[in-house]
């Protein structure tokens, strides 16, 4: 088993991305296949940018488990008032400063709803958002 | 599909970065600001990214999806740290001195085509 854990820090938009890229290389280096592969380097980058832009700051842990890989991220508040309406398609409250790093579609949580094998969404407001999500590898 | 160097004539397009991988064959592009769209819609690695944005994370979204190409339009040109976060990536990146429209028309003209989308009944 395998197990690494990152630190998200809130507004770094520099740095954004990096611990995505890291366990990027990570699986590919296990010999995950590419298409398994991009779905979660995919996923896993939405809800880094999402803790980036959106939260206070948090944490992204990979846990490799065999033929399993799950991600969690876990922030540490504001929390998401109504997680159906954040999970629409479109649904954003992105600030410009995210708008010009190319984000505020609204795609971020269905992207990665739609990517991973299982996916589970928690939030309290004001103590913070928990996603957890699962990919087969074998 | 269309080859990187093809591209470049066709567009004008100037290299920035990774200019010993030009005889690439490139069969879709994405066209977007947007990144969590480009997220959403591009599944075929052989994709060129044709975009305004020149933040990096438009090289990070590049390096989730394993895409080979950027395109800059308008003439647009990165800072040298994300053109050299590009390199690392062995990207191809170039820049264009036409609109992101006129840019499209042209890949569309020249036989790349859009990312197929992932929602039934939809066509690129
Ligand atoms: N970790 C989080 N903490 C607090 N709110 C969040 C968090 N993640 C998402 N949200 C809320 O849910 C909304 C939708 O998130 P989603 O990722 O789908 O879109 P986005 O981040 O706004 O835009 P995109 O992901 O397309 O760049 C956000 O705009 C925000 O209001
Ligand atoms: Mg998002």
């Amino acid at each position: 088993m395998i197990q690494a854990k990152y630190t998200v820090v809130r507004g770094d938009y520099a740095r954004a991305g990096e611990a995505s890229a890291d366990i990027k290389r990570t699986l590919k280096q296990l010999g995950v296949d590419s298409s398994t592969l991009r779905r979660i380097a995919v996923a896993s980058y939405e809800s880094e940018l999402n803790m980036v832009i959106h939260s206070l700051g948090g944490t992204l842990t990979l846990v490799i488990d065999n033929d399993r890989v799950k991600l969690t991220s876990n922030d540490l508040g504001p929390g998401i008032f109504d997680v159906n309406e954040a999970m629409q398609e479109g649904y954003s409250t992105a600030d410009d400063i995210a708008r010009n790093y190319g984000f505020g579609a609204g795609m971020g949580l269905p992207n990665m709803r739609r990517n991973a094998d299982k996916f589970a969404i928690y939030s309290m407001v004001p103590d913070g958002t928990t996603i957890e999500m699962e990919f087969n590898i074998g | 599909m269309m080859t990187i160097e093809q591209i470049i004539t066709a567009l004008d397009a100037r290299v920035l970065r990774g200019h010993d991988k030009l005889d690439q064959n490139i069969y879709c592009a994405c066209c977007s600001d947007l990144m969590s769209d480009v997220l959403a819609f591009v599944n075929n690695e052989k994709t060129a990214l044709l975009t305004g944005l020149t933040n990096i994370q438009v090289v990070r979204t590049a390096e989730m999806l394993d895409l080979k190409c950027l395109i800059f339009a308008r003439g647009k040109v990165p800072d040298e740290q994300v053109l050299d976060a590009a390199d690392e990536l062995g990207l191809v990146v170039l820049t264009a001195p036409r609109t992101m429209f006129t840019c499209a028309g042209i890949l569309f003209e020249g036989g790349v085509r859009g990312a197929s989308l992932p929602w039934p009944g939809l066509e690129s």
